[in-house]
This record gives structure tokens, sequence and C-alpha cells, in this order.
């Protein structure tokens, strides 16, 4: 009502900006192309044809950690690895998110011994947690689509804290 | 090279000296350039990490860094049973895991002197062999979209779905199947098997001479690969590469020949040899490659159609008893119940066992105590060993080059690192 029967059918749609900024941000989230273990195998078959993440708009992984919304924890993290991937996420520009893929980036999977960190949460915030050893393409896309629905309930006042 | 315990941050505190040994005087002076090349780069495939020292594009050393994906597999096998580690080793070279599950049951069934009926064995060679095929697209897919042939890449991929649904068919998981078991399979072949892989037979043949011709006649590849990190015959041998690394250079050496196992030796085919030994020849020898496991598949299917026996050993003391054994024999009841809460104690000693994986040769060493828990496991991965090549190779290359000489020996850094 008000405004938008004034309107008519001008072609003029009014919307939030709550709404369109996180449309946006939802249609086109690249991750970064960051492949740790057995989890990156089933994260490129996601990308590619058969499964399809372009359907997503996040066909499009950057090597850079600087062009890149979504980091995706894609295997073990070892006590080794983890400073570089605390330093890869600082990287990352915000509004970024974390979606730690399969069991061992979510809480060590059946490694539990002295070289793997014991979730990846431990050193970065995660968003959506994606069981599976390593986790089918499908059960990752059902990832993407629950953060991006997350996403899309964020309100104008978090985008400063995000 | 410390990590800061304030911020986490990975930080090389830039002390030269930690690398005296390692690059050539002019480092030191400031005349070469100290570069660092991974552990996240799109071409390393994984975690390796790589300290090049450059003159311009030049590379005058290379230095792999290794261990961003060690994983305490083999300490961790130790605090299982032997039948639960089987677990851990199709995590280790998770392009292969068939392959890592069959040389741990090899040594396993060596370790205990148990026979494993025919169909077991046929089956389990054309399942490895599909899985080469699986490994060998991958490496292509990836090996390609390093060296700009992106369309690789989605052609490998599309393939590998037709090969994973054969794997999820037999085993229930896609990559990480845990099929074999110490004496034979975890259940028998289903009946849609024998099409599914009919059908890989049907159409591979052709789909392999595309990208033969992909990859053979893009003028950019080949100008890219030809002549490109050489390495002589002997000088493969004596840095202990196998695998079609070690072919390439024109070594006949195949594990599967040399030293036969699960019955290879009934098998029929050839071993594809390269004569320059540079990328291009290890990249012709492993679309070969292919081509043979499809040999090998054809005929253990035609085998697997007349061995019908029984898919596991009945040795009752390592294999468990079928389960409509359970409802008539307390024996059968005693045996399930120690195998399942216990595990079995093999006798004591060592044994070291290898088979021809996609990489090259893997081995598996293995001591007992005597206790239900491998006393330990070591596994001899081809990745790690040819790795130690990569200065060698990519010595006075471009950093372009590089990328397709860590291509061409096909690691993984899951095999490497374990």
């Amino acid at each position: 009502m008000g405004v938008s029967s004034k309107l008519g059918n001008l072609g003029v749609v009014t919307t939030k900006l709550e709404d369109a900024v996180n449309w946006g941000r939802t249609r086109a989230m690249w991750p970064m192309l960051f492949g740790l273990a057995c989890c990156a195998i089933e994260m490129m078959s996601t990308q590619a044809p058969y499964y399809d993440a372009s359907r997503f708009g996040m066909e499009l992984m950057r090597a850079s950690p600087r062009q890149a919304d979504l980091m995706i924890v894609a295997g073990r993290v070892s006590r080794k690895m983890a400073p570089v991937l605390r330093q890869l996420y600082d990287q990352m520009p915000e509004p970024k998110w974390v979606l730690a893929m399969g069991d061992c980036a979510s809480c060590g999977g059946v490694f539990n011994n002295y070289a793997i960190v014991q979730g990846v949460d431990e050193i970065v915030p995660v968003d959506v947690y994606v069981a599976g050893c390593p986790p089918r393409p499908e059960q990752l896309i059902h990832g993407f689509m629950t953060l991006h629905e997350k996403v899309k309930e964020m309100k104008w006042y978090e985008w400063a804290g995000k | 090279m410390t990590a800061d315990p304030q911020t986490h941050h990975a930080v090389w505190e830039g002390n030269i000296e930690e690398l005296k040994g390692l690059v050539s005087e002019k480092a030191f002076s400031g005349e070469s350039m100290i570069l660092n090349m991974g552990p996240q780069h799109p071409s390393t495939h994984g975690v390796l990490r790589v300290i090049l020292e450059l003159e311009g594009e030049e590379v005058l050393s290379c230095i792999p860094d290794v261990g961003f994906l060690h994983t305490g597999i083999e300490k961790n096998m130790e605090y299982k049973t032997y039948e639960k580690s089987i677990v851990m080793t199709d995590r280790m070279d998770y392009l292969n895991p068939m392959g890592n599950g069959l040389v741990y049951c090899l040594a396993m069934e060596k370790l205990f002197e148990l026979d494993v009926p025919m169909r077991a064995q046929i089956a389990r060679i054309v399942l490895a062999e599909l899985t080469r095929i699986n490994s060998h697209l991958v490496w292509m897919g990836i090996g390609g979209l390093d060296l700009g042939v992106t369309s690789t890449m989605t052609y490998a991929f599309r393939e590998r779905e037709v090969l994973l649904d054969i794997f999820e068919m037999v085993s229930g998981q896609r990559m990480m199947s845990t099929y074999f078991r110490p004496g034979g399979l975890w259940r028998d072949l289903p009946d849609e098997f024998e099409g599914a892989v009919q059908n890989v037979l049907d159409t591979f043949p052709a789909k392999i001479d595309d990208y033969d011709k992909i990859i053979t006649q893009n003028p950019v590849f080949v100008d890219r690969t030809q002549g490109i990190g050489f390495i002589s015959a002997e000088d493969a041998v004596a840095y202990g590469l196998t695998g079609a690394a070690l072919r390439g250079s024109g070594v006949n050496w195949d594990i599967r020949k040399a030293m036969p196992y699960s019955s290879y030796e009934q098998f029929e085919f050839d071993v594809p040899l390269g004569q320059h030994g540079d990328v291009y020849d290890r990249f012709i020898v492993r679309i070969a490659e292919m081509r043979q496991s499809l040999r090998i598949i054809e005929q253990g299917m035609k085998r697997l159609q007349k061995e019908k026996g029984p898919f596991r050993s009945d040795n009752r003391k390592y294999v468990p008893p079928p389960r409509a054994e359970l409802g008539r024999s307390m024996e059968a009841v005693i045996h399930h119940f120690k195998l399942w809460t216990e595990g079995f104690r093999p006798p004591k000693g060592e044994v070291y066992v290898s088979i021809e994986g996609p990489r090259g040769e893997l081995g598996c060493f293995l001591a007992s105590d005597g206790s239900p828990n491998p006393m330990r496991v070591h596994f001899r991965t081809p990745s790690f060993v040819n790795l130690s090549a990569l200065e060698k190779l990519s010595k006075n290359h471009m950093i372009a080059d590089l990328v397709g000489i860590i291509g061409s020996i096909d690691i993984v850094l899951g095999d490497c690192d374990r």
C-alpha cells in the first residue's frame, strides 16, 4: 500500500534496503579457492558440470582471499595449517562467512589426535557446519542454501559488525 | 618459521639463515629473490608450500615444505584394532581409497597368512583399476586446468561421477568406501555392478580418445610441456621415483608386473612407457594407463561372471561369520562377539607389501606384537618420494613451468603428509 499503490504499473519495485543488499550478497557469493583434503575433491565436484554451483552464483572460486566472501574449510585442519587458515580469514574483506565442510572441519572427525585441530571453530567463527565424511555435493549445496537463508535474515545494524 | 601466538598469524620472521645450504649464496647478497608459493595456492594440488629461489622468472632452487596436512594417521591406527584402521587408510590418499584399503588388507593377509577367494581377488582388481581411472581423471582435469586447458576439468569431473556411482553402489560411499576387508570384501558385489561397469567399458574408450586429442592436439599445451621437467632414467631410479613419473623416463617398472599381487599375473596388459622423461611424456603415459586399466577391467568382468564362489574367506578367526549363521551356531556368535569387541590377535611379525597405486609404489609396513592393535603401521607413499625430485625437475625452468611440473608428478598431499 502507500507508495506502491500510487506507482501503479510504472515498472518500479519497492523493497527494503536490507532485503536488496542481502539478496545481492546471496546471489553472488564468491567462495575462496582453498582446498585442504578429501572434501576439496567433493567441493570441486560441486563446481563441476553435474552439480554446477553456478546455479547459486557461486561458480567463481577466487584464489585470492581478498576477492572472496566465503571460506569453505574443505578438509582437516592440521596444527601446522591453522595459523595459515587464520591469516587467510583475516585477509578476507567484510562481510565474510565461513562454512565448515565435513566432519573434520566441524569437529575433528575420525582424527582425534595430536595433529588435527578439533573443529575449525577453534580458530575462525563458523556460520554453517556440513556433516559428512566427505559430504556429498548435495549436502554442500544444502549448506550453501542454509547460509543464504542466514544471510537473508541479516539486519542493517549487523552489517558493520559482521 | 614460527606462528605468532598472539595473533595466530603465520609469520616467517625473515631469518634467511634458516635457508643456509638450501639456497645458493646469491640469495644472501640479494642477487636472487626468495619467493614463497603456497600453502594456499591453486596450483600446488592441495597444501604444498614451495620456497623458491628466483633469478628473474627462472627457478634456481625450490624447497618443498610439506606437513600442512599431517594427520597422524599412522599413529591413530595404532590405537584402533586392525579392522577399524581400514577407515583411516581411505582418508590418506583420497583419490585412491580402494588402493589404500587394498595394500593395507594385503599386508594384514600376509601377516595372518589368510587366503582370499578368487572372486574377491578379481573384484579387488576391477575396483582398484576403476579407482586408478578415477584418480587419473582428477589428475588430468586439474593438471590441464593448471596449464590452461580448462575444458579438461569439466569433462573429467563429468566422467568421474559415473565411477563414483559405481563405488557408491558397492560400498555405500562415494569416496571413502572401506570396501576391502581382511579376507575379502565387505559384502558381495551387487547385481547391478556388472551393467554399470559394462557401461564404463562401452563409453570410456571413445572419451579417453577425446581427452587424448584435447591434450596432444592443443599447441599451447604441447609447447608448455615438451622438454619441460626433464629427468633421465638413471636419475629417476636414483631418486626412487615410481609410477608414471618413472615410466615417463622409459624405465619399465610396474609392481603389477614385477611383483604381482591379488592375481594380477593372470591378466594381460601392457606397461606404457615414455621416451623423453618430460612433463608431456608423463601425461601421455597416464592417458595410456587409463586404456590399459580398461583392458584389465574387461578381463576382470569376464572372470567375475564365472567366479561365483564366496566373496570372503571362511577363516572365522579373522573374518566375521555371515549374519544367517548367528542364529544357528553358538560358535559363530562367539566369533562375532570376539571380532567386534576385542578384534583378532594376529601372530607376531613384520610384513611389507607394495602395490602399484595411481601415483606409484604404495607400500605398507605392518608390525604386530600379538595384540589386537597394530604395533606400527607405516606407509611408503609415492607422493612423498616423488616430491623429493621436484628440485631436480624444476631447476632452471620458468616459474610458470613449475606449475606443470608439480601437476606431472601427480602429488596428493594427503598421501604425502598422512
